[in-house]
Formats: C-alpha cells, structure tokens, sequence
C-alpha cells in the first residue's frame, strides 16, 4: 500500500479513537446539568472521566501533529480556511480544560457552579462544531488553485452541515449518558440510562439522514457498507439500552461513533479536501502529502509508539475500571 | 495595521503566556518526582507532605500549560499556513512525534498520578510522576528541535518545481547543534523556575511564622529551592556560553543585534550598555568590556566578531535588496534582560542560603521580599530569552529561506485574526488572575495534613471507601 494511503488511514484512526474518546467524555461534560442534580453528583460525574480526559484530547493533539507532517496541504488549507469555527473549539477546549481542574479548588457554591458551566459549554461546543467540520470536508469548501479557502464563515453552515453537527452532538450525548450510566451507581446510573435511551432515539432520527445525505453527496461501495453498518450498530445499542445492558450499548455507540467516521473517510479517499469551485484545489492524498522519506520516518515512529500507548491508556482504563457513586466522593 | 502584524502579535502573546507555564510543568514535575522518591527511600512523612503540597501547585499550573499548548499547535495551520506549506515536510514531523511520545505519557501518567494515590502500588505510583516528567522533557526536545531548524534550516533541500523545503536527513533535524544546546539550555531555565517557586513559598511560611511545628519542612524546602535555583544557574550560564558561540557561528546577526555591534570588530568588546539612535543604525554611546564579545561569541579573546552593518551588506548582496537586520533595541535589551533577570533570582537563592546557615531560621522582611518577587525573576528571563531567540531571527521565519511576511495566512481576513487574538488575549489575561490568585491560595494554606490520607502502601479493598483524590 503506498505511504500516503496508509498515512490517511492512521490520519483517519486518530480521528476516530479520538471522537470514541473525547466523545463520552464531551457527552459526561454537556449533561453536567442535566443527569448532575447537587454538587456531589456532578463531582461524581466528572470523576468518571477525571483521570482519563486529558490523554483523550492528546487523540486530537496527535491527530492535528499527524495531519501537519502527512498532509501539510491539508493541514493548512483546513486550519486557515475553518478559522473560526476552530477558534470556538480551542476557546471551549482551553476553558473546559481548567474547569475540571479548578472547580473543585475553592468551596464558594457561585464558583463551582460558574466552572460547571464553563463545562457545559465547552463540551457541547466541539460536540457540534466536530461534526460541522466534517461534514464540510466531505462536502468540500471553496478553494482556488493555490489550495487557498475562498469562502467566508456562512459558506461552511449549510444545512448538511448543521445535520452533521446535530448528528455528532446527539451521538456523543448518548455516548456520555452510557458512560455515566456505565461508570456510576446508585439514582445517577438509572437516570443516565433512562436519558440515553431518549437521546440514542434521537441519535438515530439523525445520523441515519445525515449518513444517507452524505452517501448522495460522495460515495463508494465501502462507505455504503460502513454506513449500513453504522446504522445497524446504532439500532443494536438502542436496544441494549432499552434492555439496561450498559456495557454492550456503550460498545454498540463507540462502534457507531467508529463507523460513522469510517465512513466519511471512506467516502471522501483519495480526496482529503474537495473543492466545491475550482477543481485544480482539490486536494487529495497524492497532492497534499509529504515527500515519501517524511512518511517513511513518520511510518517507522507510528509503528513503534502506537501499540505502547495503546497498552498504557488501556491500562489506565482498567486501573480506573470501579464504578463511583456519592459516597464515594470525599467531603474537602 | 494588517493581518501580519496582528498575526505575530497573537504569536508572541500566546507563545509567551504558554512559556510562562510550560517550565513551571517541567521542573516542577521532576522536583515534586525527587521528593516523592525521598519519602519512598526514606518513608519520611516531611516528602510526602511536601509531594503533596508542591503537587497541587504544580497541577494547578499544569491545567494551564496544557490547554495553552493546544492553541501553539493548531496556530501554526491558522495564521501561518503558507508556512506550514513551506515546512510541513520538516517541521510537521518533531510535532507529531512530541504528541505521540510525549504528550500521551506527560497526560496519562499524569492522570494515573493524581488519581492513583489509593489505586497502585507504591513504587508504580512512583514511576507514574517519572513518566510524566519524561514526557514533559521529551516534549520539550522535539518543539525545541523543531524551533532549531527554523535558526538554523538543516538537513533539506528545496525542491525547485514546488519551492518547499524537504527533509533530506532527519537525523540531522534530530542532532542540529542549535537544538543540542537549546534543549540544556531551556530545562535549566524550567529549574531555574521550579527551584524559585519552591524556595518563594517556604520562605513565606519561615518567615511569616517561624515557630510553627512545619518549619523543619519548610527550612527544607528552601534550600533544596534554592540549591536547586543554583545548580539551574550554573547549567543556565554554561550552556548559555555554548549557545553564543553557535549562535555567533549560525547566525551572526543576531549576535550583533544582541550587542548592539554595528562594525565588525577585532577584538570584539561585550557592551554593558549601549544607546542607539531610535532607528537603531548607529550607537550614541557605550560602555564597553574588552575582549570578552570576541570571547564570548568565539571563544577567542583575540576573535572576530561580525556587526549589523557588514552583515546587512552581506545579506543584501546575498539574498537582494531588504532590511535584515532584527529590531534593535528589541533584541539588545531582551538578551540583557534575559541575563540579568535569571542572575537576580541567582543572587536571591544565594541569600537565602546565607540566611539558612548553620541551622538558622531565615528573618527580615526584606529577604521575604526578595523571596517573594524570586518566582517572577526566572519567568520574565525565560520570556525575554524566548522574545531575544524570536526576535533576533527577524525578518526570518526561517533563517535564510523564508521571510516572516510570507509565511502568514493568505486566506485568513484581518477581521478574522483579530477577532481571534482577541478572544484569545482576555481569556488569556482572564485565567491569568483565576490562576494566580489559586496559587497564592494554596501556597498560603501551607502544608497539608497528610497524616490519614490514603498512601499508596494501604492499598485495602473496600469498594466503598471515598477516593484518595477526586475533582
């Protein structure tokens, strides 16, 4: 398989086990108010996802890193031209990154309360605007021959954008509530349950047109399967969820999630970024990659580290596999 | 006003308030490791105390170090693209390997430390804080090696059908000499930092309340502060000595903007001070050691020293008609700042050591003061030693092939750079003072109680017992 290929599929993996990770943990951050009645059930909350938020959006980091070394094209074309919606993804990042860390530092109810919004807010915002961003490379933006955005901010909110970032947000509230649901006990782990079912119901309502939409946009035989695939999966942990088995519904929507990416990637290879003006901006594997030495070095480096951290964030799951309930939360 | 201009602002504002967290992560994380691999050696209950507190200061500041970095990454794409399309066979490259290598071990080790305290066995736990100041170090290297190649391209050739440069020797990339003295360079002055911060907050509680039962621990925390803040000086000053001399040799310019040496000279002196005229082409007046410029930059007392004016003929000659020369006073006073922020918390270490000896407990409001102010000395050298290393390559984004002005966003409006660095700057200054004021405020609790927390050696089963640490 040739280099550029395989680096647009590791491109294609990180994206993946990113929006896997972060997904529940955007999904646990959004529904703070919402499935978090007092303080100490929201504490509960974030402490599902305490120690292992951080290495989740190192997925992002990596991704962004590997895009920039593989596809210098495309990294610049899509950083530049998706200015601002990336600028809201960093804002919400950058606050919802200290809001975990600081909320719990001072008692005054007014400050946690102002951190947990800082926390809803910076969950949610991604949630939708990943999806946005998505939908829109698939698309295609408008790019002159120079690979240069000739767009403006509306070009990138049409309506099959904004299905995609309803479909990514409502995907990883479900994802999330599953993850509580998973992760906690007591009332909590019932209610989040209850709320997933509702909110997997409308996951459904919309990744299935957002997924037939994209099909109709761009497609292949791969991408057809894949979606057909992800819509199955979808359907399965809804009804595990209707079922209360938390476990196989939480797999059932981290498959969904692994999936519906799969397929945007698949339906868009050998493009990485079309051009919905100028043909000659399109960009693609070939014309947006490194020189084959950069992929080759890159290659080697991939191979050896990714199975390490593989091996330690899993194990860093399983350190932190206990479910947590109130009590377990302590008073200072 | 243009979008470059508000381009490289956003660069240096985000660049230098990332850099203000950044060495307090790396030292402090190597720091808050030997202590805590103390009270394993000893079973010592004063390094579990002193784990714990420095601990939370460093998590704290933490926090900020990592969400600020996010922004450096995706910058480069956002307001530098034509840069990134010039250097992204190269410089995308140490990027993806830091996230890779490094910042997964800095993030999950991290998260295992914090929440491990009751959930891994002792000596694992220990290793866990090692790990994730690897990571914090590793990472340090590859964006230090991929700054280097940005003072000195090595390792590539430009391809004459797409005119961007492409890696030829990674290698090379990896051992560039300006990265090889950078990287000492830089983690000396993250312990320069960390060591200060220590000693700032143990001589508060010396001094503020010297008969209280926690003062032997204090007493220790300040002279393992300020042994450390010295030990950090002297790598500072031999590696700082090293640096010149490449810098001398890689680029001369900066060099000569960094003195204000405007003809070459042979013996070069060393300028303490020197006033230029505003445009920075002439000096006015100097006041000037002998022999110890050429020292410095060749290692000669006798070497030659090349100036601004020479260098800019040279340059004009080589690369076509332009300015080439930095901005002056901007370079000039940042590499004295630099030198002279970094010696005064030096100096202060020093006192503070004095005022430790033969067992006393150190006095006197104005060493408290100075003990207070020590923190700051380090950062706003490790800032103006960034602003210097910066500025000093202008008009360059990479020394020699290609000029900052061409590297910046084509697509991206004025509106829309400003509106991020914008954003950027208040949330910036807003979480400033969140951080600063929780930092005094633990540092003002003192020492916690760590007598019936959890330790990673009771390691008992009960499901139901509260966690050791939670958000």
């Amino acid at each position: 398989m040739d280099l550029t290929t395989v680096w647009f599929l590791l491109i294609a993996v990180l994206f993946t086990g990113y929006f896997i990770l972060e997904g529940f943990d955007f999904g646990v951050g959004a529904l703070l108010p919402v499935l978090g009645r007092d303080d100490r059930e929201r504490r509960v909350m974030i402490n599902t996802i305490g120690p292992v938020w951080d290495g989740n959006e190192v997925w992002l980091i990596t991704a962004g890193g590997a895009m920039f070394a593989a596809f210098p094209e495309w990294y610049a074309t899509l950083f530049s031209g998706f200015y601002l919606p990336l600028l809201l993804i960093l804002l919400a990042l950058i606050i919802r990154g200290v809001a975990f860390e600081y909320r719990h530092k001072r008692p005054e109810p007014t400050w946690k309360r102002r951190w947990d919004t800082a926390i809803t807010i910076g969950s949610i915002t991604p949630a939708i605007l990943w999806g946005i961003a998505f939908a829109n490379i698939l698309r295609g933006v408008p790019l002159d021959a120079d690979h240069e955005y000739t767009g403006g901010l509306l070009d990138l909110l049409h309506p099959y954008a904004l299905l995609g970032g309803l479909t990514t947000a409502a995907l990883f509230l479900t994802h999330g509530a599953l993850f509580t649901a998973l992760k906690t006990t007591g009332d909590i782990r019932h209610r989040a349950t209850t709320l997933a079912t509702r909110l997997g119901t409308a996951a459904a309502l919309l990744t299935i047109p957002f997924l037939t939409w994209t099909l109709t946009i761009r497609t292949s035989p791969l991408a057809t399967a894949l979606a057909a695939t992800a819509t199955l999966t979808l359907l399965a942990a809804l009804a595990a969820t209707h079922a209360r088995r938390e476990g196989w519904a939480f797999t059932g929507t981290a498959t969904t999630i692994a999936l519906t990416v799969a397929t945007l990637f698949a339906a868009l290879f050998p493009n990485v970024l079309p051009s919905t003006t100028d043909p000659a901006g399109t960009l693609t594997t070939t014309n947006a990659a490194s020189t084959p030495y950069t992929l080759e070095i890159m290659t080697w480096v991939a191979a050896i580290f990714t199975p390490v951290v593989l091996a330690y964030q899993g194990w860093t799951y399983w350190v932190f596999r206990r479910r947590i309930g109130t009590h377990h939360i302590p008073t200072h | 006003m243009d979008a470059l201009d508000v381009a490289r602002w956003q660069f240096g504002v985000t660049t230098v308030y990332h850099f203000l967290f950044v060495p307090l992560t790396i030292g402090l994380s190597v720091l808050v490791a030997i202590l805590q691999t103390l009270w394993h050696r000893t079973g010592n209950d004063r390094y579990l105390t002193l784990t714990k507190f420095y601990g939370k200061l460093f998590l704290i500041n933490f926090a900020m170090g990592i969400v600020t970095g996010i922004v450096q990454e995706f910058q480069f794409g956002m307001n530098w693209s034509d840069y990134s399309r010039f250097v992204g066979d190269i410089f995308g490259a140490p990027l993806a390997i830091e996230a890779l290598v490094a910042f997964f071990l800095e993030s999950t080790f991290l998260g295992l430390w914090i929440f491990g305290w009751d959930r891994l066995p002792k000596r694992i736990h220990l290793a866990t804080i090692w790990a994730a100041a690897l990571g914090s170090t590793f990472s340090a290297y590859f964006i230090l090696a991929a700054n280097s190649w940005m003072q000195n391209p090595v390792g590539y050739r430009i391809n004459p059908d797409t005119g961007r440069a492409e890696l030829t020797d990674f290698v090379a990339v990896l051992t560039n000499k300006v990265a090889l003295i950078t990287f000492p360079h830089t983690i000396a002055g993250c312990f320069l930092v960390a060591g200060s911060l220590i000693v700032a907050v143990a001589l508060f509680h010396l001094i503020r309340n010297p008969h209280h039962h926690d003062t032997p621990t204090y007493r220790f925390a300040a002279r393992f502060g300020a042994w450390t803040t010295l030990a950090a000086t002297a790598g500072v000053l031999i590696t700082g000595d090293i640096q010149g001399k490449i810098m001398t040799d890689v680029q001369p310019m900066k060099m000569a903007a960094a003195e204000g040496l405007y003809t070459t000279e042979t013996p070069a002196a060393f300028s303490v001070l020197t006033i230029g005229t505003l445009d920075g082409s002439r000096e006015l007046y100097a006041l000037k050691i002998p022999y110890l410029l050429s020292f410095l930059g060749t290692g000669d007392p006798h070497g030659t020293v090349q100036g601004i004016n020479d260098l800019q003929a040279q340059y004009t000659a080589q690369y076509g008609p332009g300015s080439y020369t930095p901005i002056i006073p901007v370079t000039y006073w940042s590499f004295r700042m630099m030198i002279g922020f970094g010696l005064a918390a030096a100096a202060i270490a020093l006192w503070v050591l004095w005022a430790h000896r033969k067992g006393r407990t150190p006095t006197g409001k104005w060493l408290l003061r100075a003990g207070l102010v020590m923190p700051l000395l380090p950062l706003a050298a490790n800032s103006f030693g960034w602003i210097f290393t910066e500025m000093g390559r202008q008009p360059w984004i990479v020394f020699g092939e290609m000029l900052t002005r061409d590297g910046v966003s084509r697509s991206v409006s004025l509106t829309e750079v400003l509106t991020s660095f914008t954003a950027f700057t208040l949330v910036y200054a807003t979480l400033a003072v969140i951080e600063v004021r929780l930092l005094i405020r633990y540092a003002k609790a003192g020492l916690p109680d760590t007598t019936h927390d959890p330790t990673p050696h009771d390691h008992t089963d009960d499901p139901d017992r509260p966690l050791a640490f939670a958000y």
